[in-house]
């Protein structure tokens, strides 16, 4: 089983603000990301596919299938977007990159159909990253 | 158990091309990668190897000694070929990094000194790279 690993780059903005939470507690909380205005990142974002290379190919996937599936469903949508903007993705939940990961793994695992998709693992800077298997998925 | 990793690179170029596909077909399915002069990649290799320190260096392994199994046993084979023509263990294979990666696995396998070769990732480019753990093995 061979695991292939696809970098991408988006930008976005967001606010950690949750309505659950009173004005202090969203400061306490979130500190200066409750900044009202929001703040943005440069995004990377992994995709994990996993499959058997096919003997005619040597392949595990199309790559220029994946590039297609993950620009429109995932690149387009949140490429400079405002995140607490987009309702389908988040309804009531704080886009934080957790919620980010989990959103973009599931639009993946349910679009994409050549092959499983194991894990996305997000970047929100150099110095945090975010990665989801799924709730079945397990780490290596 | 303590993961360790060591790191090498190798340059070396390659082409796709399946002899039973037509011309049409090899341009369609594998794209600019069917140039048959080849292009080339800066391969990264990681080699993560797993054990438990010994007690009296703290060490899982000679470091020394798995540069030298991983010159020898990979840096002779792909560093600055062209593995179309010189890789003879990818004969009959479409050399992709897929296909690398389960034939490095094969060279290194019972080779590593001191502990057990748990995976391997192979960057073809910083931005895509194919992870591998042996046999059928999920991990």
């Amino acid at each position: 089983m061979i695991y292939l690993t696809r970098r991408y780059r988006f930008s976005a903005s967001h606010r950690l603000h949750s309505p659950r939470l009173s004005e202090e507690e969203n400061q306490r909380v979130f500190g200066k990301c409750n900044n009202p205005g929001g703040h943005g990142h440069n995004y990377v974002l992994e995709v994990t596919v996993n499959g058997k290379p096919d003997p005619k190919t040597g392949m595990v996937v199309d790559l220029a299938q994946l590039d297609r599936f993950v620009g429109e469903e995932v690149l387009e949508r949140f490429d400079h977007a405002y995140l607490n903007a987009d309702a389908e993705s988040f309804g009531d939940k704080v886009p934080t990159t957790e919620n980010l990961c989990i959103d973009i793994f599931h639009r993946l695992r349910a679009g994409f159909v050549a092959v499983p998709v194991a894990r996305v693992r997000l970047e929100e800077t150099s110095l945090n990253s975010f990665e989801y298997r799924g709730e079945e998925g397990r780490t290596p | 158990m303590i993961y360790l990793t060591r790191k090498i690179e190798f340059s070396a170029s390659h082409y796709y091309w399946n002899p039973e596909f037509t011309p049409e077909e090899n341009r369609r399915v594998f794209g600019k990668c069917a140039n048959r002069h080849g292009h080339g990649h800066n391969y990264v290799l990681e080699v993560t190897v797993a054990g438990e320190p010994d007690p009296v260096t703290g060490m899982v392994l000679d470091m020394k000694e798995l540069k030298q199994i991983l010159e020898r046993e990979v840096m002779e084979v792909f560093d600055h070929k062209f593995i179309n023509q010189e890789v003879s263990q990818l004969d009959g294979k479409i050399p992709t990094s897929e296909n690398i990666a389960c034939i490095i696995w094969t060279l290194l396998e019972g080779k590593v000194p001191g502990g057990r070769l748990h995976h391997i990732r192979l960057y073809e480019t910083p931005d895509l790279f194919v992870d591998y753990y042996g046999g059928n093995a999920a991990r």
